[in-house]
């Protein structure tokens, strides 16, 4: 899995992952979006045009970081989900507690 | 029948997803299919290797047939006696603060799954899943449940 720090718009950080999100490789994102947020950046938009596949694990360490955001008056918002990814977040019901949109410029609009 | 036989840990992960994913692939599954299948088999094989061998080293193995159209999956351990299928379904309705991802692991195998049946086999847990080639899932189609031996 890739990690990296694309951009920023505004106060909006903007990450984009790539690859496989599972029980190995999630605490490897949950880790590295930490470290954003204690180094102070409490809104993320998470680009995840480039992961081809998550597990429970993997929502595990995503509901880790909105809490932990939702915490500091921050937000997360998901953008860009593949097929096999958008299904995983919508029989989990996650669609409807994390902000998904459909691009990044889309997601900098709703944050 | 190809099989596969590994300790139960975390870092043959990778290695067992890549067996079911290869004969899905040869089965003439869709990358999409493949990857819920992957979902499933990951979902069940963390469960063992967390919870099957408590202070203890155990393995586990994957069988694996593809027939009439469709995969079958055969997990089993010499752990515990536990069947996952018993474990209740999370609410996915539930709002952010009060969300826990417990339970959801084996939400998706009976969502993936076309069929899901469990028997204990001697000193084994034994998991059975049937993929057909698109998914219908075995939840609430009173496809899943225990196999008397």
């Amino acid at each position: 899995m890739e990690i990296e720090n694309t951009g920023r718009e505004k106060d909006r950080f903007i990450v984009a992952v790539a690859g496989r999100m599972d029980a190995v490789t999630a605490p490897e994102f949950e880790n590295r979006l930490l470290d954003w947020i204690n180094g102070g950046e409490t809104n993320l938009i998470v680009d995840l045009g480039g992961l081809e596949y998550i597990s429970s694990a993997g929502l595990r360490s995503i509901l880790t970081i909105a809490k932990n955001l939702k915490a500091k008056q921050g937000k997360i918002v998901l953008c860009t989900l593949r097929d096999t990814v958008k299904e995983v977040f919508e029989i989990s019901g996650f669609s409807t507690i994390i902000p998904v949109c459909e691009s990044v410029e889309a997601a900098v609009k709703e944050t | 029948m190809p099989e596969i036989t590994s300790p139960a840990r975390m870092e043959h992960l990778k290695r067992l997803i890549q067996f079911v994913a290869g004969h899905a692939e040869t089965a003439g599954f869709e990358i999409h299919r493949i990857r819920e299948i992957e979902l499933a088999a990951e979902e069940i094989l963390v469960n063992i290797f967390n919870y099957a061998y408590p202070g203890m080293e155990g393995d586990v193995s994957i069988m694996c047939r593809a027939e009439d159209g469709s995969l079958r999956l055969e997990f089993s351990d010499t752990g515990v006696p536990f069947n996952i299928l018993d474990v209740p379904d999370p609410d996915v309705t539930a709002d952010i603060s009060h969300r826990r991802v417990g339970g959801l692991g084996i939400f998706f195998v009976k969502e993936m799954a076309d069929e899901a049946w469990y028997r204990r086999e001697g000193d084994r847990n034994v998991l059975m899943l049937i993929f057909d080639k698109h998914r219908q899932g075995a939840e609430g189609r009173g496809r899943t449940g225990n196999v008397e031996t």
